[in-house]
């Protein structure tokens, strides 16, 4: 599948990445290369290769007890670029729909 | 032509946890902003999530409830998008391996029971709050809390087998109950412990087929759901009356104007990029598990009321009332142990029911006043007929407001009250000796001078004689020995 | 000032010391500092935060234990209270973490003393350490070439003799690698060994931590005090951790594979050299040698670069100028604010990554790329495991050629990942990797400076006690003067101790 400067567009789109039209070329370029080599999967025998996670899975729950590492307000937003009152500031939300 | 609409449901339920779902601060948000995050939960550089079991464990006696199926092994899976209330600006959710699956929840409407098929219930993490635009200077900006960031929710979907709003409204009345029924959460729309958003569409009524569908946000109250879901379906149906065809789009409902507003369209819609969290190990739930959480169910409410109607023979009305509380239905019970039922639920419907709306009192509230143990005493006394009916209302009054059991109360309140025949079987003779003419009437078939006669003995009595007792002891008297002479 | 050559010593002698009093603790945190970094530090480039103040500090707060005054540099990745945390990004610019990532806490504890900060490839995303927002590390062997990459800082320093023992990162090699290229020890542990808590995510169920060292005697030290589960960290394992205390037991009987397939072409005969010389060692040492076809690299680059970049695209999805870190001046809505921030804030080859990750779990291309490359790679895992009940561990390059020229590969993004071929599958299987250095290779025939020259070997999961047993083996095999006779520069050391 070759990458297209519409398929870059889009996932910078998604990515919250801008890329200068004038660089448009030189990324797809880059992407397509890379994905033709991936490409190289497809010569590999996958049969019963079932995706599994591969996280060590013994791990306990963590049980429902309140202790620990909160910050406290000030230290939370100590490194904020912009925040007041004990709020983080961000320019206006007009689009109010969290999916 | 006749339409009809199509609706599903998705609603978020906020587990009332002591801990957030993947990090230890404080479930509990609303004080100082911004106060209980931690690097995990304020999606700091380096930070890692780790599940908590009481999150789990809500959701599956919620599942098991709901006679869902529980998946041995589910996956957390991560939801990508850009949002500035989102710390990671991913969701934890569940995805194509949730915890639970199936389901239905059974509604009563009209006296007649609806099963309503579900078809999952996830486990995902709560988003910040962001408080939208104000002028700041010359710039208008947003302000974002993470307080809430993290705080456990479950995402409840239903299949599409709504056809009117007013199933929907009862379906999240009775889901409200059921949450705070197994005590997982508050349940509470208005606070947004309970949210739901709807996907609609209309079809020519019978045919098969779905239409487009519109999703509806922004639904925060009962009464929102079913005013804004009539207003979507009103505007639909125009939509083709005009031969125009309905766009996929989502839809924010104004409640205080009940207004629509088209908040984003197909184009705009997201790419989420879900794949398995790879922080999270599998989340495996053992049968054991799953077993022991059936087993600490309580009786569901839906079959209480029906044990209840039947058990102590009271009204079905009277069972739903009762029933739909489940530390109102405990109280019933535990008095209805030491009394008659259908006395005890008559007095808890009035008298009981009365104090907690005049008072706003909660059921705990009015047991830790009158405890079951307290008040079933009093009932057998009044069964007893030991307290005529004015007495019996003055009692509860003063057991409402002071302590002590009901001959310490009368005690207190000099209420002396006769109703052993040893106390009152001389008064009744005396009358009789003293009103020869009404006893004769009553033995010759005039039973209205009885009432005379107790009255006599009341009076006598100086009114603290048991109306009932009375009247027994003058018919057993007036029956039995005629005139020797 | 220190004329007793501390900075030569050995982490576990110089604790030794500071522990016995015969050393001052300021003095041995200093020794790097006051002696070869004065020289080397400016050219080669490997630390980018430090104050001296603050290791005054840290050594006067020094805890007593097995690390009691020994230095420690760390990767930019990993959090700390002390100096700033940026991961050689701009996007990080300033940032200071307010807690300390679970293995730092654990070295602290232990006595160890953290120095700074090293330099690295922005997010960890390189192999040569020349993506990095302070600028290339070089290098000590030959300046004009790269110590590899990412954690090339951390080699570099530990190299040159800035210090015993640092810490880096490897999801792809990024130990092992730069370790191989700047002749030290470098060692990837077993997934879940080590925690990840507080190292700044890249390829989440590749990332580990690992040791860079001089000795194998120090990782097997360093190894025995941070491997263990964290209940911070839900992929860590929950079972103990393998003893390393035999690390000296040598390696008789143990047999070691040799996929002699795997470097048939494309690899540079230094590199096979030092393979046959490093064979050689632990047969002398009476190991035996099982020779056997391996499943070709590019299988695991490929795999990898769809797994990691996925994986990327979404860890560093959190770097939108919102909660820390950089934001960009005009982003008066949030559309700007997040595209500017990002595209100024991340380096071109991070941008790279991002948008192929992305690429990878989109809407219609999932199936096709990460999910195959997840099929791929419980494919590649059970390949190490067959492997693995013919032979106790694996004997494999490091890396496919020698330290390169910088700029020689930055403008080829494929030629740059393939440098990773020999490491990437560890970490797709989740297996332990230990890079051993074997020497100096021969001046080329451009009579360029003498290169480190290092070999890889590859255990089934746990088997760091064998790796060190093989890697200790090579250290006293290989002849034990080799470095500081063929190579006169100060911050050469014995082997041997
Ligand atoms: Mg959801
Ligand atoms: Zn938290």
């Amino acid at each position: 599948m070759p990458i297209s400067r519409d398929d870059v567009r889009r996932i910078a789109e998604l990515a919250r990445l801008e890329i200068p039209e004038g660089q448009l070329e030189r990324m797809r370029e880059e992407l397509s290369e890379v994905i033709d080599f991936v490409a190289a999967l497809n010569r590999l025998d996958l049969t019963e290769c079932e995706p599994t996670s591969f996280a060590p899975a013994d791990a306990p729950l963590r049980e429902d007890v309140v202790n620990g590492r909160r910050l406290g307000a000030e230290v939370a937003l100590a490194a904020a670029p912009d925040r007041e009152d004990g709020f983080f500031r961000v320019p206006p939300i007009v689009e109010n729909l969290n999916p | 032509m006749a339409y009809e609409a199509v609706i599903g449901l998705e609603c978020h339920i906020q587990l009332s946890t002591r801990s957030k779902m993947f990090c230890d601060c404080p479930a509990a948000f609303g004080n100082q902003p911004n106060a209980n995050v931690c690097p995990v939960c304020l999606g700091l550089p380096g930070a890692l999530p780790r599940a908590n079991h009481a999150a789990v464990d809500a959701a599956l006696r919620l599942g098991l409830a709901l006679g869902c199926g529980v998946c041995n092994e589910s996956v957390f899976a991560r939801k990508n998008y850009f949002y500035p209330d989102m710390p990671k600006n991913y969701q934890i959710t569940q995805y194509d391996r949730p915890l639970c699956e199936g389901g239905a929840l059974p509604v009563r409407m009209e006296g007649a029971e609806r099963r309503f098929d579900l078809t999952r219930i996830h486990l995902e993490e709560d988003t910040g709050k962001s408080f939208h635009p104000e002028r700041h200077g010359d710039r208008p900006v947003s302000r974002v809390d993470f307080n809430r960031a993290g705080v456990p929710l479950l995402e409840l979907v239903t299949e599409p087998v709504f056809h009117e709003p007013a199933e929907c409204a009862a379906f999240l009345t009775e889901l409200r109950r059921l949450v705070r029924w197994l005590q997982i959460s508050e349940g509470d729309m208005e606070k947004g412990h309970l949210r739901c958003d709807a996907n609609v569409s209309i079809r020519p009524a019978g045919s098969g087929g779905l239409g487009t569908k519109t999703e509806l946000k922004n639904l925060n109250s009962i009464r929102g759901v079913e005013r804004g879901l009539a207003a979507e379906i009103a505007r639909q149906r125009g939509v083709l009356a005009l031969g125009g065809t309905v766009e996929q789009s989502t839809l924010l409902y104004d409640a205080d104007h009940d207004k629509l507003a088209v908040m984003r369209s197909k184009e705009h819609a997201h790419d989420y990029r879900y794949f398995p969290e790879p922080d999270l190990p599998t989340l495996r739930v053992s049968a054991a598990w799953i077993e022991d959480a059936r087993a600490r169910l309580p009786e569901l409410p839906w079959k209480r009321a029906a044990r209840l109607e039947a058990q102590y023979g009271i009204p079905a009305y009277d069972a739903a009332v009762i029933g739909d509380q489940r530390e109102l239905a405990d109280y019933f019970e535990a008095c209805a142990a030491l009394a008659d039922g259908k006395l005890a639920s008559n007095w808890v419907m009035t008298e009981v029911m009365r104090v907690l709306k005049d008072r706003g009192w909660s059921v705990t509230r009015w047991s830790e006043r009158v405890s079951a143990a307290r008040m079933g005493a009093f009932l057998e006394r009044v069964a007893a007929r030991e307290l005529p009916g004015p007495l019996a209302k003055q009692m509860f009054a003063w057991m409402t407001d002071e302590d002590g059991d009901v001959p310490a109360l009368l005690e207190r309140h000099g209420v002396r009250v006769q109703s052993a025949a040893s106390e009152l079987l001389p008064l009744v003779r005396a009358v009789i000796a003293e009103h020869p003419g009404p006893a004769a009437q009553y033995r010759a078939g005039k039973a209205a001078t009885l009432g005379f006669l107790v009255g006599q003995v009341m009076k006598k009595s100086g009114g603290q004689a048991v109306p009932q007792a009375v009247q027994e002891l003058l018919r057993a008297e007036l029956a039995g020995g005629a005139d020797g002479e | 000032m220190s004329d007793r050559m501390l900075w030569k010593l050995p982490a576990e002698t110089l604790a030794a010391r500071v522990r016995s009093g015969a050393v001052a603790i300021e003095e041995a945190v200093e020794a790097g500092f006051d002696g070869p970094a004065r020289e080397w530090e400016p050219r080669v480039h490997a630390v980018v935060h430090t104050e001296a103040a603050a290791r005054r500090s840290a050594a006067a707060a020094a805890s007593d234990g097995p690390l009691r005054g020994v230095p420690v540099l760390l990767k930019d990745n990993l959090c700390t209270t002390d100096y700033l945390t940026t991961c050689g990004s701009k996007i990080l610019a300033g940032y200071r973490a307010p807690y300390d990532a679970t293995v730092v806490t654990r070295l602290r504890t232990a006595g160890a003393v953290v120095i700074g900060k090293g330099n690295m490839d922005e997010f960890a995303m390189g192999s040569s350490t020349e993506f990095s927002a302070y600028g290339p590390t070089r290098n000590p062997y030959d300046l004009a070439r790269v110590p590899g990459g990412s954690s090339g800082g951390p080699a570099a320093a530990v190299a040159y003799g800035l210090c015993p023992i640092a810490l880096g990162s490897d999801t792809g090699g990024s130990v092992r690698q730069p370790a191989a290229f700047c002749g030290v020890f470098g060692l990837k542990p077993t997934y879940g060994r080590f925690s990840r808590y507080g190292l700044v995510a890249f390829g989440s169920s590749l990332d580990q931590v690992g040791i860079f060292a001089r000795h194998a005697g120090d990782v097997a030290l360093v190894y025995g005090l941070l491997a263990g589960e964290d209940p911070f960290d839900a992929t860590t394992r929950r079972s103990a951790a393998p003893d390393v205390s035999g690390w000296e037991s040598g390696v008789r009987g143990l047999r070691f594979g040799w996929p002699a397939n795997l470097w048939a072409e494309g690899v540079d005969p230094a590199v096979v050299e030092g393979l046959e010389r490093a064979a050689a060692w632990l047969e002398r040492a009476g190991a035996s040698r099982v020779p056997f076809e391996f499943l070709p690299g590019e299988y695991s680059v490929a795999t990898y670069y769809l797994v990691a970049t996925a994986e990327a695209s979404s860890n560093l999805a959190r770097f939108d100028g919102v909660r820390y870190g950089f934001r960009h001046p005009e982003s008066a809505d949030l559309r700007s604010l997040y595209t500017r921030t990002r595209s100024d804030g991340f380096g071109p080859e991070v941008q790279r990554r991002i948008l192929l990750g992305t690429y990878a779990l989109s809407a219609g291309y999932y199936d096709a790329y990460y999910l195959t490359a997840q099929r791929a790679r419980a494919r590649i895992r059970r390949e190490y495991e067959t492997a693995f009940t013919r032979c106790d561990f694996m004997l494999l390059p490091a890396a496919p050629t020698l330290a390169f020229r910088i700029g020689e590969k930055t403008s080829d993004p494929l030629a740059m990942y393939l440098s990773d071929i020999f490491t990437l599958g560890a970490n797709l299987a989740g297996i332990p990797g230990l890079t051993v250095p074997v020497g100096l290779a021969p001046e080329d025939a451009a009579g360029g400076a003498r290169l480190p020259c290092a070999v890889q070997l590859l255990g089934p999961e746990d088997a760091e006690p064998i790796l060190l047993r093989a890697g200790r083996a090579i250290e006293m095999e290989g002849d034990a003067t080799r470095l500081s006779r063929d190579h006169s520069r100060e911050f050469a050391w014995p082997t041997k101790r």
